[in-house]
Formats: C-alpha cells, structure tokens, sequence
C-alpha cells in the first residue's frame, strides 16, 4: 500500500457504493419559515421576550385589571411625592397622583405609538423600497433622491420643525406622533426593502415564473417580496424598540403625546422635579419603558439569528 | 503531463542517490471529525496517500467526498469546528497533525503553499495586489522591496507587473486573479503546493493557460503538488498518481493511467464512465432509444422533424454601458447571431463568459427584446406577438437554468413549485393539477413524496429535476437549457443528462442547450454553435466540429478539454 | 478617487436643498398665516412681526422666499431671535460646544465600540462574548434621556465623580459625562455590529489564505480582518450621526450643556419656530457635509466603492 507506484484499491465490503442522490425521506418537510420558527422556539432570548411582549399587550388592552385606581383619580398634592402606601405601592407623583395607576396605564400609548408607527413604515417602507429595487431606472432614481431628502432630516429634528406647524400643535394626539415618526422613519425601511428585493430579483427562480407566464408584477408579490422578508421583519421588530424610545422622547421634550394620555415619556419629564429628593419616581416609568423597549430589541435580535440566511442549511 | 514524464525521474535519481527516496508528505490512516449541531461528522475516515518530493498527486472526488478537507488538514487550516481525530500527518517524517499553531505558521507559505480554489473571493478587496503579495514575502522573511513584488507576479504569468501590483483584486479579471493567487502560494518556493480546483471557476481556455503555467513553474522549483479536483480527465493529465476519495474514504489510488484504463473500485468505473471529458461519445441510450422513438412518432411529426422550428436571423442585441458622468458607449453582447434549430434535436451553444450565450437564450425566452435580427419559431415571428400570443408562446418554450439553488423559490413546496404553470395557465382543477404533479414527478424519476418537500431540503440534482419537472409541466415542445447541468458533480451530472435524453426521446422535445463545456456537448448535442465575443464563429453538426474544426478558436477551445487527448477508457476503444 | 468625491458632491446638492426645501416649506407656506402660526397662542411684539415679515420676505412668491432665505443661511444672516440677538452670532458661541461633545460621543462610541466587539467577535461564544452581549442589550434598551438622569443622579450627585451639570464653561473634562451619555447607546450597536461583523469576516475565504501564506494571528486579525469589519460600522455611524444630534438635544437639556441642542430645546420651550427653523437648517447642512465625509473613509476604507461601474 506504501509502495510509489501500487494500484490500491479499497476492500469493497467496506466502502460500499450507495444509490447516488437518493431523496431523504425520514424527516417532516420544512420549510424556511417552520424551520425558522423551529430555531426561534428554542432560544431562551426569545421565550422570554414573547412572555415579556404577551404580559405588556394584556397591560395595555386591560389596565383595568390591574390597577383599581384610574390614572387621573385622586390626585391629592397632599400627597405630593408620597411614599408607597396601601394601595399605591410605587407612591405619588409630585402632583400627588398615584405612580403605580400611571405606570400601568401609561403601557397602551406606547405600544400603540409603537405598533401603528412602524405599520405606517411598513406601508410606505416597503412599497417604495419594492417599486425602486424591482423597477430600477428612473422610478428608482426619484425614489432614492426622495428618500435621502428625509433621510437627511434626522428624527428629532425633523420632529422639532414638524411639531411647530399649528396643526400638530392644536390636534396633539397618538395619531399626529404616529404620523410623525412615520413621515420620517420611512427612508429607512425603504433602503433595506429595496436592497433585499434587488438582491432576489435577478434570481433564476424570477426568471424561470416569468417565462412561465407570471406577469413582472405578478412575480414581484408571488416571488420577489416573500423571499425579502427576512431583512424587513427583522428592521419591523427592532423598529418596534426604537420607535417607542422615540415617542417617549418627544414626550418628555412636550413635542408628543399631550399631557391628557398617560405616557412614560411625559411622566419622566414631570418627574424631573423631583429627581434630587425621590429618584424613584422617576425609575418606575423609566425602568417600565426600558423593560419594554428591551423586549422588543430582544425579540428582533432572536428574530434575526432564526431568519439569518447563512444559518440555513442549502 | 509531458514535462512531469521528464522530470519526475531525475528528482528520483538525485535523492535516491543519498538516502534512498522518502515521501515529503505521507498521510496515514487519517480520520477528522466536525462536530456540529446534530453531533459529530466524521468527513474523512482511512484516507492515505504519498507524496514524493516534486511530484504531482491528484485527490480526485465529488464534493462531500472529503477531498478538500483531507488537504487543508495538511495545511492546518481546518474549520474550528473540525478536528483531525486519528491517524498521521507526516511532513518529511514530522508529524503535522496535531502541531502547534506557532509551528504551522512556520511551515505555511514557505515550507507548504496553498492555492484556493475561487478566485473572487480568496483576495482581499480592500487591499491592492502588491500588498499582498509583500505580505508573503515579509511573513516568511523574503525580501520584499516593489521589484521582488514584481518578479513573483511576472513569473505567474502577470504580464506589466508593476503596474499590476497597485491595482485592486476587482480591476483583476477572473484568470489574472488565479494568476496572482498562484503567484502567492509559489511566491516563498514551497515544497508543496496544495492546489485546491486551482482553475474550476475560469473559463475553459483560461484554465488550460494557467494550469500549464502552473505545470511549469512547479517543475522548475522542483515542488510537489497535491492537486484537488472533481474532474478525473483533469487529474489524469495532471497528476502523477491520483487518488480516488468517496463519501470520506480512499476507494483506490495509482498511478494515473493504470487507474484511468484500469478502474477496480465499482466507484472509480462509474466516475470513469461518466466523467464527460472522458466519455467523447454522445450517450449510447439516447441515440438507441432516439431511433425508437422516431420510428413511433407520426408522419407528420417526421415530416416537421426535417424543418426549421425555430430560426435566429441576424440576432443582435447592443447594451449601452455607462462610462460616468452621463456618457454611454454602446456593448454588442450579441452581434448577428444566425442559426437554425430543427424540431425534435438538440443544438447548442458553446461559449466562454462573455461570449453572448446566455443573453441570446434569453431574447429566444422574451425575457429580453433583441436590439436587431428576427427570432422566428414555428415560422412566427416572435416580435410580433401580442401578449396574449405571447402567454402562448411561454407554453411552449420552457427555460432550465444553471443554478440548481437558484432555480426553484426557497418559499415553495415541490407541489406549489410544480404546479405553478398550471395554475397560471389555468389548467385543470385542483384534482387534475395534483395528477399531473405527480406524473412529472414519476418522469423526472423521483419519488411522489418529495411533494411536500422544500427546495432547500434535497440535493442540486435533485433540484435540476424539479426544475425540468416545472418546465415540462406544461408540455412545451422547445425547452432551453441554460448551463443546465454545469453546477453539478459528475455523476449526478450523468444522471440529469440521461434524464434529459430519454425525455427527448420520449416526447420529441428540441433542445437549445446553452454550456461552456465542450465535452458535455459532445455526449448530448446533434448541432453546435460556437461563440466567441458575441458572434457566432463556427457551426455545424457536432460530428463535424469535433472532427475537422475550422476556425483557430474553436481548436482552442476542443484542445482545452482536459484529458482529451488522453487515450480512450478501454470499453470506448 | 477624485471622480469619486466629485460626483458624491454632486448629489450632495440635491438632498441638501431638498431637505431644506421641505422644512422651509412645512414652517412658512403651508396654509395660514406663518407669522401667527409660528406664536401660536402668544401674541409677538409688533416690532417682531415686522421684522419677520422682511426677514422672511413674506410679500414675495414662495420661491423667491425660498431662494432668500438659502442665500440668508449661506452668508449666515439667520435674523435675531426673540430676545433681539442675532441667532448666527449665537450659534457660533455654541456650535463649538456641541462640536466638542459630539466628537468626545464618537470617539467613546467607536474607540471601545470596536474593541469590546473585536474582543466578543474573536471569541465568539466565550464568557466576555456572552456578558457583553448581555449588557449592550440592556444599554440600547434604555433611552438617552432617562440614561441621562440616571447618571447624572448616580455620579454625578450620589458618587460626585463629575459635575451634575456643565454649566457656561464647557471644556473636555466636564463634557465628558454628557458624551458617554450621548454615546452609550451607539456605543452598544457599533459592538453587536462589529461582533458580527468580525465573526463572518473569520470564516472570510481570503482570511483562510492569508493564514495559508503564513502570516501570524495578530497580522491576520489586524490586516485582514480588522480593516474589512470596519466597514459596515463606518456606514453605521455615518447613518447614526442624525441620531447623536437627536440624542444632544436630549443630553445637553439634562446636563445643562450651552450647546446648538440646548438652544434649540430652549427655542423649543418657548416655541420660538425662526429660530427653529435656522438651526434646523445649519444642522442639516452639518448633517449633509459629514455624511459625505463619512462616505469619503468608506471609499477609503473599501476601494471597490471608488471604483466607478
């Protein structure tokens, strides 16, 4: 077997020569997103974020349930900056209103602003980013110069200018800060949509339904835009996190949500006050806001290690 | 091949002189092992081979065969997840195996050079060529002023070297990429070179220059070679010996020829009859079964055997590329192209990158408007049609692409990727949809059960015949075949041309099949166009051009077919 | 390289006037009267009124409004806020001041943003990995402003390792608090990025040659892994930096920092929209203007974008 130049040749019993390219058929089929969902399921990140995000949305559909006292009710200043008592175990605000109550209630605005805002983006995001990627040419070049008009316009600012209008001014509402974030988060989503759909769009798959027959824009929905998903619900998820903080920001500079809606960006700002003598106050609505925030950064991280294409298997 | 003849036997006398001859590299009884998710993988179990110094030794195998990791195991550059679980890395007597990472870096670039197999993505883009060329030289205390840069880079073949040597990898074609690639792994004299599919992603012709050049560089520094390929004609005309790996194992190993015109293993006879460039006849079934089947097809489908069923007149198609700054020069991708298909035969197209093939697939798909010329089918002119015609036509012409990952949506199941033309053409009822699947399935010779089964579930073969499955699901009489088969391993790539043939046979199909592999088209095609740069240099029966070939590039191109001028497998001759 | 810069002036231009375009467009020609809008409930001095009417050119058609008030921003004639000062004048005094924080927030950012990731990256899995990607998550999670409180709370008051609040006098050491602030956040996401990007850029084909070449780790890690992983978080920051100027606003309000944020939030708090509105514009243009330079060490940094298609 050493020797240079010997013929060798394997014992055949023991390299036996198998069917070739046999079709498995011991496993259920899979497809991309069971097998995503498969992976996403036994990560603890996401289990615990989806317990997380379950508990916040029951908060936010029925506060009732969990606090008997309405957010507004009894605010007494005799109770200014109060500590925990029966009943109200986060204290008062320094306008003697009960923290707990507020907390508790504050949970729908944000998750509304949240949710609405990047189905807005989702919306607008996604059919720009699709029409420029797909299409190309000059409905991609007006797109991309119309995107990076409001790209340059960074969130805040671009919130600070809107804000002054006296429309947004007069009708302060959920809806004018979902409008708002909407307006000029867009840009962002676009980009990715349209990066993704670019890089599936020359796909031979493409290809091969439009020679069957399959209309360009026919291909675009059946095809194109479902196998983009990944990148764009992933951004959906974190945008979820980062449009919370947002609202809470503009609130707590008085640019969001008005002082009548319970929200943890106006209840940091008014707690300020009181930051040198009772810290807490300020904490509850602070560590509520960031304990959501957090799920939801947690949920599109596990998001995106389950819908990561390099961890698929070809 | 010739020049390894010469040579090889001095290196033997001059070392047999002293001490008698001792391999350089001798693995013994190698096992390495992955662990992964779903727990350990043992890649490669047994695997033995010897290496004497200055000589070429070829792994030959299908990929997972283990052939790739067998070489990096020498090399020390396993995946982390890989481990070398038993047996002996000898390099010169020392066991490699498990040394220290301090050594291999020792030993790596100036005692074991490597060349990997994809040039596009072995280079570093973000630095230029000269620097990574100097970085060579300076890890493995060479000089490495700009001139030794230059000299390494003008001796693989680098022509302007050191102009070269500021460029970027992507100024850098394909083969001078593998060039400057080569230039590295040779660049601190080695004693060994591992040669990873050096030349798989080139062009046919590109890959014959550099393999040559290869060939001669190693001869004059007296290096070996562990040469890694998936084609048997390759290594037989390369290599010395060649080793024969299979599912992790070594099934045989000899010397080249004896092994070529002598298989024992039943593994190394299938690869040996299947291998294309090896097999220089058109496949036996097809032809016998060809002649069956024009003798059960009507009159009338003899009588339209004989016209023109599609015809490409005078084909033009001119991009405008952009040069900057609004100014555009104009790109003739295809520049009059003509050439007639006759029903019920398989014409192809046979082209390097950049030849135009694709793009004329594409216009006769109408996934593409020609600039100029006329595409006639059926004696139609196919500009004229109006979409609904058009939907028609789509019936009739169905495409088959190169990439079997790329080829089938990865959100599909078999059944919805199958059904999909019928649901489009509206044919039938569900019931009646489910029954055709399900015959395509039977057609295409897979199991009924993959129905429900994901693209990313089943193998590139497999997927190939899904994919022929789709196009044939609406009963087309022209299917267009574009690098069909090129992405597959040898055997399955048998397989998926034997599919296609007895498909031909059965239902009188006509084949446009678009390749850059001339020896492919020699089993399957009756006619043959050859492009080059956009027009069409040469055609005629496949008989003719492979027997008197008239023009210089089409010579080049046959020439380039490795191991054609081997002699033939035994059963052949 | 040249053509490179030169074309990406080019489209600097359009985005640039765009963008203003669309703010002074929002502030002064949608429907009603601008100069009431602008006051909302309160009532402006007359003498105020004046002035904005001929600062602002409101008896002219839009565009030529528009074009004044371009030319305006570019000689830097931004008109007097409430108080009568010229806002340019002012801006100069604090431009400097936010100048300073922002460069010390991205310093902070990228500086140990890219060490703890190269570190995570390299050992994918260890027991640094896993903390540190613990403890990012937890900081993005928690936004600037209640950040902010905490930290000046806890070192700034309880610990009094550094001034509460910055004060007229800001210099590098007592901005320093405010810009970790300000760059924690960004801080967290260029870590996951460049963990990320360093552990694929390990499995990258042409590292597995340069190590083939023989080169050591450090050389490998330094030259091939290394640069190529900063360019992903090149174009972050670069993308990021309208959220550091979000995030100043915040910052400088809370610390007292007499910055371009603390200004606006201040123009804010008083509803003043001229002066809104100009230093919404000189940021834009700041935004536009390091955008491009941020393109600039992108091209630098991966020569296959200099090169022109």
């Amino acid at each position: 077997m050493t020797s240079n130049n010997s013929h060798f040749v394997a014992p055949i019993d023991e390299t036996p020569l198998l069917a070739t390219d046999t079709v498995k058929t011991d496993q259920a089929p899979l497809s991309l997103w069971s097998d995503a969902w498969r992976k996403l399921r036994r990560r603890p990140l996401f289990i615990i974020s989806a317990l997380l995000i379950l508990a916040l949305a029951v908060v936010a559909l029925f506060p009732g349930l969990f606090s008997a006292v309405a957010p507004n009710d009894g605010c007494v200043l005799a109770n200014s900056e109060g500590g925990s008592t029966d009943g109200h175990p986060f204290g008062f605000t320094f306008q003697g209103c009960d923290i707990y109550s507020r907390v508790v209630h504050g949970t729908q605005a944000s998750l509304s602003v949240g949710i609405l805002s990047v189905l807005c983006v989702l919306v607008i995001g996604v059919t720009v980013g699709a029409l420029a990627g797909y299409y190309g040419g000059w409905v991609d070049a007006v797109l991309a110069r119309l995107g990076d008009v409001f790209f340059a316009l960074p969130l805040i600012l671009g919130a600070l200018v809107i804000t002054q209008l006296p429309f947004f001014r007069e009708n302060k509402s959920v809806w004018s800060v979902v409008f708002v974030i909407a307006l000029l988060a867009w840009p962002q989503m676009a980009r990715i949509t349209r990066g993704a759909v670019i890089e599936v769009r020359n796909a031979d798959f493409v290809t091969a339904a439009r020679s069957l027959g399959v209309s360009k824009f026919g291909a675009l929905v059946r095809h194109v835009l479902p196998n983009a998903l990944a990148p764009i619900i992933v951004l959906a998820t974190l945008e979820l996190g980062v449009f919370i903080v947002a609202e809470a920001t503009l609130s707590f500079l008085g640019i969001g949500l008005p002082q009548s809606i319970m929200s943890w960006g106006n209840d940091i700002a008014g707690a300020q006050a009181s930051i040198r003598t009772r810290p807490e106050i300020m904490l509850y609505p602070a560590a509520a806001l960031s304990i959501t925030v957090l799920s939801f950064i947690m949920l599109g991280d596990a998001v995106r290690d389950a819908l990561d294409p390099k961890s698929r298997q070809r | 091949m010739r020049e390894k003849e010469m040579t090889t036997p001095e290196i033997h006398i001059d070392e047999a002189g002293s001490a008698g001859v001792k391999p350089l590299l001798e693995i013994r009884d190698l096992a390495i092992t992955f662990t992964t998710g779903s727990g350990e993988v043992h890649a490669v179990r047994n695997a033995h081979l010897t290496i004497m110094p200055g000589e070429t030794v070829a792994i030959v195998g299908e990929s997972g065969s283990g052939k790739s990791t067998t070489a990096l195991a020498a090399i020390g550059l396993l995946p982390n997840n890989g481990r070398v679980s038993a047996g002996q890395i000898l390099l010169d007597g020392e066991d490699i195996a498990h040394a220290t990472e301090q050594r291999m870096i020792e030993l790596r670039g100036n005692t074991i050079g490597m060349v990997p197999q994809d040039p596009m993505s072995n280079l570093n883009p973000v630095w230029k060529i000269g620097y990574q060329v100097k970085e060579t030289l300076r890890a493995n205390g060479r000089p490495s002023g700009p001139d030794d840069v230059a000299q390494v880079l003008s001796e693989a073949g680098l022509p302007d070297a050191h102009r070269r040597a500021k460029q970027y990898p992507h100024e850098f074609s394909g083969g001078m990429r593998q060039r400057a690639l080569i230039a590295i792994g040779l660049s601190c004299q080695p004693r060994l070179l591992i040669a990873d599919e050096p030349t798989s992603a080139l062009d046919v012709t590109v890959q014959r220059q550099i393999l040559d050049h290869l060939d001669t560089m190693t001869t004059d520094l007296g290096t070996a070679v562990l040469l890694i390929t998936h084609d048997l004609g390759l290594a037989a005309e390369r290599a010395d010996k060649v080793v024969v790996m299979y599912r992790g194992q070594v099934v045989e190993a000899g010397p080249s020829l004896a092994l070529l015109q002598n298989p024992q293993h039943p593994y190394t006879k299938r690869l040996v009859e299947s291998a294309p460039s090896l097999a220089s006849r058109r496949i036996q079934v097809a032809k016998e079964q060809g002649l069956e089947a024009s003798d059960l097809l009507a009159p009338a489908a003899e009588a339209a055997a004989a016209d023109n069923f599609l015809q490409i007149q005078d084909l033009r198609k001119v991009y405008k590329l952009r040069q900057g700054l609004g100014k555009t020069t104009d790109f003739a991708a295809v520049d009059g192209v003509s050439f007639d298909v006759k029903r019920g035969t398989t014409t192809a197209i046979v082209g390097e990158s950049g030849s135009g093939k694709s793009t004329v697939a594409k216009m006769v798909l109408q996934l593409e408007k020609p600039t100029d010329g006329k595409i006639l089918f059926d004696g139609v002119d196919t500009s004229l049609l109006k979409s609904s015609e058009l939907f028609k036509f789509r019936r009739r012409v169905q495409p088959i692409f190169q990439d079997p990952y790329g080829s089938l949506d990865p959100m599909y199941n078999i059944f919805r990727t199958i059904e999909e033309p019928l649901r489009v053409h509206k044919i039938g009822d569900a019931a009646s949809r489910e029954k055709k699947v399900r015959e395509l399935l039977d057609q295409v010779a897979l199991p009924q059960s993959t129905m429900q089964r994901y693209p990313n579930e089943l193998s590139g073969g497999q997927r190939q015949r899904i994919a022929i499955a789709r196009a044939l699901a609406l009963d087309p009489e022209v299917i267009i075949c574009d690098e069909a088969v090129s992405a597959l391993d040898v055997l399955v790539q048998a397989q998926v041309l034997n599919l296609l043939a007895d498909l031909q046979a059965n239902l009188g199909l006509t084949y446009l099949f678009i390749t850059h592999d001339l020896a492919v088209v020699r089993q399957i095609a009756d006619h043959v166009c050859v492009m080059e740069k956009g027009k069409l240099v040469e055609t005629g029966s496949t008989d003719d051009v492979f027997e008197s070939p008239q023009q210089e590039y089409t010579k080049a191109l046959l020439n380039a077919i490795p191991g054609a001028k081997l002699m033939l497998p035994p059963e052949v001759a | 390289m040249v053509r490179f810069i030169l074309k990406r002036l080019l489209q600097v231009i359009p985005v640039f006037i765009g963008t203003t375009l669309l703010v002074y467009y929002m502030v002064f020609a949608l429907p009603g009267d601008p100069i009431a809008a602008l006051f909302g409930d309160r009532q402006p001095p007359q003498a105020v009124i004046d002035t904005l009417r001929s600062q602002y050119h409101l008896d002219q058609p839009f565009w030529v409004q528009y074009g004044l008030f371009l030319q305006n921003l570019f000689t830097f004639n931004l008109g007097n806020d409430f108080t009568g000062q010229p806002i340019a004048g002012s801006l100069a005094r604090v431009f400097p001041v936010t100048a300073m924080l922002a460069v010390e927030a991205l310093a902070i950012q990228a500086i140990f943003g890219v060490a703890f990731g190269v570190f995570a990256g390299l050992r994918r899995g260890g027991w640094f990995d896993s903390t540190v990607l613990v403890v990012s998550l937890v900081v993005i999670a928690v936004p600037t402003f209640v950040l902010g409180f905490v930290f000046q709370l806890v070192f700034g008051v309880q610990l009094g390792w550094a001034k509460p609040t910055v004060g007229a006098n800001a210099d590098w050491g007592s901005l320093l608090l405010p810009a970790v602030v300000l760059g924690l956040v960004s801080f967290a996401y260029v870590l996951r990025l460049t963990r990320a990007s360093v552990s694929e850029n390990m499995n990258a084909d042409y590292v597995r040659t340069a190590t083939a070449k023989g080169l050591s780790r450090p050389r490998v890690v330094i030259a091939h892994i290394l640069r190529n992983s900063l360019i992903p978080v090149v174009t972050y920051l670069g993308a990021n930096l309208g959220g550091l100027m979000g995030g100043a606003i915040v910052t400088e309000g809370i610390f007292n920092v007499p910055g371009v944020g603390n200004k606006l939030y201040q123009a804010v708090l008083r509803s003043e929209g001229p002066t809104i509105v100009s230093i919404v514009s000189v940021l834009v243009l700041v935004f536009v203007v390091a955008n491009l330079l941020v393109d600039l060490l992108y091209a630098w940094l991966d020569p296959r974008i200099r090169y022109d298609q």
